[in-house]
C-alpha cells in the first residue's frame, strides 16, 4: 500500500465536498483510471464527481497525466475538470 | 525581462509593455484578457492549483522561448474574485521582429487556456453560480501548435 495525497479542484472539489485527503492505495490501483474507479466505490458523491471521464483530468505530482498513466511513485494526485483559465 | 506571475492583485499592462520595450526589442506583442459583463454576469472567481500553476506557466514560457527568438516575455494571471471589466491575464512577448512576437504571444495564450490549472466560476445577477465549461474551440486552438 502506498500513502498518497489526493487533491480535488473546482466542480470536482464541490461534488466530493473535500479539497484534499490522504489515502492508502490498494495494490491493484496502479493508474488514475483505477484510482477513480476505486474512489467511486466510496460513495455516491465520489461516483458522481468522477463519472464523466471525458470531463475529468488528472495530474500526478503537479504534471498532467492521461488516465492510463502508471501512478508510479507519485505522492500527490489531483482530479479536476478541464481547465478554463485565460 | 522574463516574468511569470500568479497573483490576486491587478497589474498595469502599459507599464509591463513599456518595460519589455525598453530592452531594445523591435517588436512587443500582447494579449489582455478581461472579465466579460454579458449575460447578467456579476462576478467570477478564479480558482487554481497553486503547486502546479507556476510550474505549468514556466514550462509554457520555456517552450515559447525555445520556439521563437524572444528577448523577453511577461505572463501574469490573476486569481480570486473579479468583476466585469477586470483584467484576468496578460501575455506579452518581445522579439526583434513582429512575426515571432505575435506568434509566441498567440501560442502562450492558446496553450495557457488548456494547460494551466485555472478554473472559473461565474456569479450572475439573479444569484446563481456556474462553473465555466472548457470549450472545444480552445482545445482546437491549442492543439494546432503541436
Amino acid at each position: 500500500m502506498a500513502r498518497v495525497t489526493l487533491l480535488y479542484f473546482a466542480k470536482v472539489r464541490e461534488a466530493i465536498g473535500l479539497d484534499r485527503e490522504d489515502v492508502d492505495l490498494p495494490d491493484h490501483v496502479t493508474t488514475p483510471a483505477a484510482l477513480a474507479d476505486w474512489l467511486s466505490g466510496r460513495g455516491p458523491a465520489y461516483a458522481a464527481a468522477l463519472a464523466d471521464r471525458a470531463r475529468l483530468r488528472c495530474a500526478l505530482d503537479q504534471h498532467m497525466a492521461p488516465f492510463d498513466a502508471p501512478l508510479g511513485e507519485a505522492r500527490e494526485i489531483a482530479f479536476f475538470p478541464p481547465v478554463t483559465g485565460g | 525581462m522574463k516574468q511569470v506571475s500568479v497573483q490576486s492583485a491587478d497589474f498595469d499592462a502599459g507599464a509591463a509593455l513599456d518595460a519589455l520595450g525598453r530592452e531594445g526589442a523591435g517588436a512587443v506583442a500582447s494579449f489582455v484578457g478581461l472579465v466579460r459583463g454579458d449575460g447578467g454576469l456579476s462576478a467570477m472567481t478564479l480558482e487554481h492549483y497553486p503547486a502546479m500553476t507556476q510550474t505549468a506557466l514556466d514550462s509554457l514560457a520555456d517552450e515559447a522561448a525555445s520556439r521563437w527568438p524572444l528577448s523577453g516575455f511577461i505572463v501574469i494571471h490573476r486569481v480570486g474574485r473579479l468583476v466585469p471589466g477586470d483584467r484576468i491575464v496578460l501575455v506579452a512577448t518581445a522579439s526583434a521582429h513582429r512575426a515571432a512576437a505575435l506568434e509566441a504571444c498567440t501560442f502562450l495564450i492558446d496553450r495557457l487556456k488548456t494547460d494551466a490549472p485555472f478554473w472559473k466560476k461565474e456569479e450572475f445577477d439573479d444569484g446563481t453560480t456556474r462553473w465555466v465549461d472548457a470549450r472545444e474551440s480552445d482545445t482546437a486552438a491549442a492543439t494546432r501548435w503541436g
